[in-house]
């Protein structure tokens, strides 16, 4: 390879390399406040290495697996109430309105809303989060052993 | 060892190597896409959450996987016009920049109309969707450096700096459902233990993508013959090829 060729290389690699390492060192800078949303855990025992905890009143997203079995719905309006856990302590969300189509007990979920207790959260967002994998209904059985439905809800109290 | 590449830096050599490959891959693109679509969209399982909804991963994961190889194809040329100083590699990032960005577009796109009924919502800021839009305005930016400039020379050596820096965002896409909370799915098909997907969701999927690989390539290649023909229009090669070789200047 000739030298003026050599040079033009090794300038372009140098310049990727710095640009590629400022880019990398601003992320990790910023790591924590590129995540989307709060986990459970994080949310009651801190997060990061200061153990930061979100302040009442806090606009917020939590993420997390819906507790089997927490989802408390109201008779008379949209109402809705629900724990959400990930590894560790619960956290309870209250929301009044339509919830997304993947909604399902143990599927995980983001809210996003304003922490009323510590470990409360009235949310006015909640969204779906689907997981990688993709089966059809009669593998899903077979694998998971459970039967996927979306849940029941009864007509007459405003449900959709 | 590479003395076999030298003839393509010749613009009409190219344009003849254009021509002979871009039969192969319109062909594969016409059958691939006939089979992966009919395939994925009407013979393929429902899968047993979103329902039919997810078959929008038929257009959506090809378009999303081929923005991202385009753009670091694109590089690639980049890279080798800068070092090399070969004007064709120059003329190759200018005609793979408006393909990327449309496949880019339709990735965002479908993908916001999946994730309204499926998440709730059109569009969310996490990582994945942010860089996503990021490789969609570094594309735009290829093109609009591109034109910005009237000598055609500085012109192409902006846009491949451009196309070269932007690179570092393609494996950020990539990682970006690893290394942060998003609301965005990790990755299904290069999971470390296997795919994520059933077989038969995932065949059509692997022909999709092939397809859309070669479609890509067949327009690429056009773009890359025209811009050759425009850049050497005063070249002999040209006039006869345009007048059919009677009369030559």
């Amino acid at each position: 390879m000739n030298p003026r060729r050599k040079k033009r290389m090794f300038t372009i690699i140098a310049v990727l390399l710095g640009i590629g390492s400022a880019i990398g060192l601003t992320l990790y800078a910023l790591q924590e406040n590129i995540n989307l949303f709060y986990t459970p855990s994080e949310l009651i025992e801190g997060k990061g290495p200061n153990k930061e905890k979100p302040f009442v009143g806090q606009k917020l997203r939590i993420g997390g697996m819906v507790v089997p079995g927490s989802v408390v719905r109201n008779e008379e309006s949209l109402d809705v109430e629900f724990k959400l856990i990930d590894t560790g302590p619960l956290v309870t969300i209250r929301y009044h309105g339509i919830l997304p189509d993947l909604f399902r007990e143990g599927q995980g979920i983001v809210a996003q809303g304003v922490l009323i207790e510590p470990n409360v959260i009235e949310a006015f967002e909640v969204l779906a989060k689907h997981d990688e994998e993709y089966m059809p209904a009669d593998v899903a059985e077979a694998v998971k052993g459970i039967k996927h439905e979306k849940p029941k809800y009864n007509l007459n109290n405003g449900g959709y | 060892m590479w003395k076999w590449l030298h003839p393509y830096a010749k613009a009409e050599k190219a344009y003849q190597v254009c021509n002979t490959l871009m039969p192969y891959f319109a062909v594969v693109a016409v059958i691939g896409l006939i089979v992966g679509w009919t395939w994925g969209l009407a013979y393929a399982p429902a899968d047993y959450q979103q329902k039919d909804s997810y078959r929008i991963i038929f257009i959506h994961v090809p378009s999303a996987i081929l923005s991202m190889g385009a753009y670091t194809s694109m590089a690639i040329t980049a890279f080798i016009a800068m070092v090399w100083q070969i004007r064709n590699a120059e003329l190759a990032v200018i005609a793979i920049a408006p393909v990327g960005a449309a496949v880019a577009a339709i990735a965002l796109i479908t993908g916001a109309a999946w994730g309204k009924p499926m998440w709730g919502t059109w569009w969310v800021w996490d990582a994945r969707l942010t860089t996503m839009l990021i490789l969609l305005f570094l594309y735009i930016g290829v093109i609009a450096l591109y034109h910005a400039f009237e000598d055609k020379g500085a012109a192409g050596r902006a846009s491949c700096i451009l196309a070269m820096v932007g690179v570092v965002n393609v494996p950020i896409i990539h990682y970006s459902v690893e290394w942060w909370n998003t609301l965005h799915q990790g990755s299904t098909i290069t999971k470390f233990d296997g795919s994520a997907i059933d077989s038969s969701m995932l065949y059509p999927l692997l022909i999709n993508i092939l397809a859309f690989a070669c479609l890509m390539a067949v327009i690429v290649l056009m773009r890359l013959k025209n811009e050759i023909l425009e850049r050497e229009k005063h070249r002999p090669w040209v006039r006869n090829l345009v007048s059919g070789g009677k009369n030559a200047v």
